[in-house]
């Protein structure tokens, strides 16, 4: 920050600062991505520490004399058919939703990118390939091939952030696509070539630092996608296996009890929608922050 | 300039951009011959101007001169050296030799690159002034080479003016100490006042290093102040080549008349009475070029000939050649 302006040395518009602190300056100004932020704060918080906030016989030792209370100060969601507390439940389930959700979209985010960064750069065959590989598994309804790739895995949660991850694959793909072909035909990457940079270089410094924005938004949108398809693996008892809590075999289960013990249902449905806002908020905010017109307009109101 | 020590040579070079098929099963319309058989020689330490029309082909010629475009047909020397068939990794070698200095010093820069970087990145690529420091202190003496102060290495491009972007562009292209560098419109998109800036800094920098450039432009006063010789060009050929004031004063084509008029005097009394020839019609389709001379079409001085042979360069005078039929039917 400390450029003095010599005489040689024309005027320089702006103050130096990094770009990913500008984007996480603007990102506070929005009320909504902050509450966003302090709700997923809050729960890899719990996730990471339910089993030292709540006693683990509350999450896995059933109860039958304590089964099906209403929501009390002992319990405040109220206890499930076992007598389990559907608090300690949710808050170990966190865990497991989260875990899922990350892993899963870690799997189609690295093979997604890469997918698309290839495809998009070198276009052609390599292109036609691998987005017709893409293609196929676009083509299958997501649960639908997820269900099937469990069928062959086997159910449990690994196999099902490996189903979920294998499904979102193609939308990474074809995003990361879209993007490097317009960057591709950038001057900058022919001033690279000229330069003697080959295409590996190419690639990881000039092409993937470029298509990042649109990569960004994805991942935390498909976030929110991959813990609801967990859930709906989970509901049809192919995910995580008892007794493990999860939000969706938690919401399976209570399905069954709704009529007298509605509290079963409702908290962990509670869970799955508060945290799929949080993601689909904090990606629409991190949307607006990326988009440069977007950008300016901001910088000109707070300015 | 000691003229007979070629660094760049084209023979017969075309690029060819084949138009895409209509249908699965249809074959591909032909193709737009963006150049068309271009035979070129630049010698060490010269400049040669480009000069002709948007959508001539000097451009490309330029990017095919370097391989930045894969020539379809003909050969590139560099130094005596066959370019065209070099494998890649001999041709990655190469380019520390060579060099760009593109027209839009904004788009060829990297926007999420420091400009230090961005003039370090040949260096990283070719293993140059290895270590942190003395890459530090190699991109600290380039920014002063070319006019800017070190203190902004860690500045992004567009925290720069447009005159200072170039001058970035420029200290990134002479990083590995090049041989030859083709100048791509280098001043055409900046403001008039920071134009000279930037070349009298190119042609400083050619006297104290011993460069060697190919300035395209379509700006033919620029280039006769900058170029030893001038080649225009028309529809993928050069129709006219030869020194730089010659070629000014007294153009031996019509097409190069026509240019030569259209730039203005600054002489009050001489620019009243300059004859403008302006040339009827569009540059023709480059896809399916005229038949015999193709600039038969918009030249007002065409006779019987014209469509019938295609004319070749031929020595007029001492100082220049010239593609045109008014100097004795050729081709």
């Amino acid at each position: 920050m400390s450029i003095e302006e010599s005489a040689e040395t024309p005027p320089v518009t702006r103050q130096h600062r990094p770009r990913w602190l500008e984007t996480l300056t603007l990102l506070a100004r929005n009320p909504l991505a902050i509450a966003a932020v302090v709700v997923l704060a809050g729960l890899v918080f719990a996730a990471l520490l339910a089993e030292s906030i709540v006693p683990r016989d509350d999450i896995f030792t059933p109860d039958i004399a304590n089964r099906l209370q209403a929501p009390s100060g002992e319990h405040w969601f109220g206890t499930d058919e076992l007598g389990r507390d559907v608090f300690a439940r949710v808050l170990a389930g966190a865990e497991v939703s989260l875990r899922v959700g990350a892993v899963a979209v870690g799997i189609s985010l690295t093979a997604g990118v890469v997918v698309g960064l290839l495809a998009g750069y070198f276009g052609r065959w390599v292109d036609d390939t691998l987005m017709r590989v893409m293609d196929v598994l676009f083509a299958f309804p997501a649960l639908l091939m997820a269900i099937a790739v469990l069928a062959i895995l086997g159910a449990g949660s690994t196999n099902a952030m490996i189903a979920i991850g294998i499904v979102y694959t193609p939308i990474f793909a074809r995003i990361t696509r879209a993007s490097v072909l317009s960057v591709r035909e950038e001057v900058y990457v022919r001033a690279a070539r000229s330069a003697g940079a080959g295409n590996v270089r190419i690639i990881v410094r000039h092409v993937l630092p470029n298509v990042t924005a649109p990569i960004i938004v994805q991942t935390s949108i498909s976030l929110a996608f991959a813990i609801l398809s967990e859930a709906a693996l989970s509901f049809v008892g192919l995910g995580t296996q008892p007794p493990d809590p999860s939000w969706g075999r938690m919401l399976s289960e209570g399905r069954g009890f709704i009529e007298q013990a509605w509290w079963m249902a409702v908290f962990p449905g509670a869970a799955i929608f508060v945290t799929v806002l949080a993601f689909n908020v904090l990606g629409d905010a991190l949307r607006d922050v990326l988009d440069p017109r977007q950008r300016s307009a901001m910088k000109g109101v707070g300015a | 300039m000691t003229q007979g020590d070629v660094l760049v040579r084209a023979k017969s070079l075309e690029v060819h951009f084949p138009l895409p098929a209509p249908g699965p099963f249809r074959s591909s319309p032909g193709a737009v011959r963006a150049v068309d058989g271009v035979d070129l020689e630049i010698f060490r330490g010269e400049t040669l101007g480009l000069v002709g029309e948007s959508g001539c082909g000097k451009s490309t010629l330029g990017n095919a001169l370097l391989r930045l475009v894969e020539p379809t047909g003909g050969a590139v020397e560099f130094d005596g050296t066959d370019v065209t068939g070099m494998p890649a990794r001999e041709l990655r070698a190469l380019r520390r030799r060579t060099a760009m200095v593109f027209q839009d010093p904004f788009a060829s820069l990297d926007p999420r690159f420091t400009v230090g970087e961005s003039i370090g990145e040949p260096l990283v690529i070719h293993g140059l002034h290895r270590g942190r420091e003395r890459r530090r202190a190699r991109v600290s003496e380039l920014m002063e080479i070319v006019g800017l102060n070190p203190d902004l290495r860690n500045r992004y491009p567009h925290e720069f003016s447009g005159g200072q972007r170039q001058r970035v562009g420029i200290a990134r292209a002479l990083a590995g100490e090049p041989d030859f560098i083709v100048c791509d419109e280098p001043i055409a998109s900046l403001d008039v006042s920071v134009q000279a800036q930037v070349v009298n800094l190119l042609v400083r920098l050619q006297r104290e290093l011993g460069l060697t450039y190919l300035f395209v432009s379509h700006d033919l006063a620029a280039v006769r102040q900058v170029a030893d010789r001038v080649a225009v060009m028309y529809l993928g050929r050069v129709v006219e080549i030869g020194d730089g004031v010659a070629v000014g004063d007294e153009p031996q084509h019509p097409y190069t008349e026509a240019l030569v008029s259209a730039v203005p005097v600054p002489v009050p009394e001489r620019e009243r009475v300059r004859e403008r020839i302006v040339l009827q019609g569009d540059i023709p389709s480059p896809t399916n070029p005229p038949s015999g001379c193709r600039f038969r079409t918009r030249c007002p001085r065409v006779f019987e000939p014209c469509p019938d042979h295609d004319p070749v360069l031929q020595p007029v005078g001492s100082r220049q050649e010239a593609a045109c039929h008014l100097h004795g039917v050729t081709g």
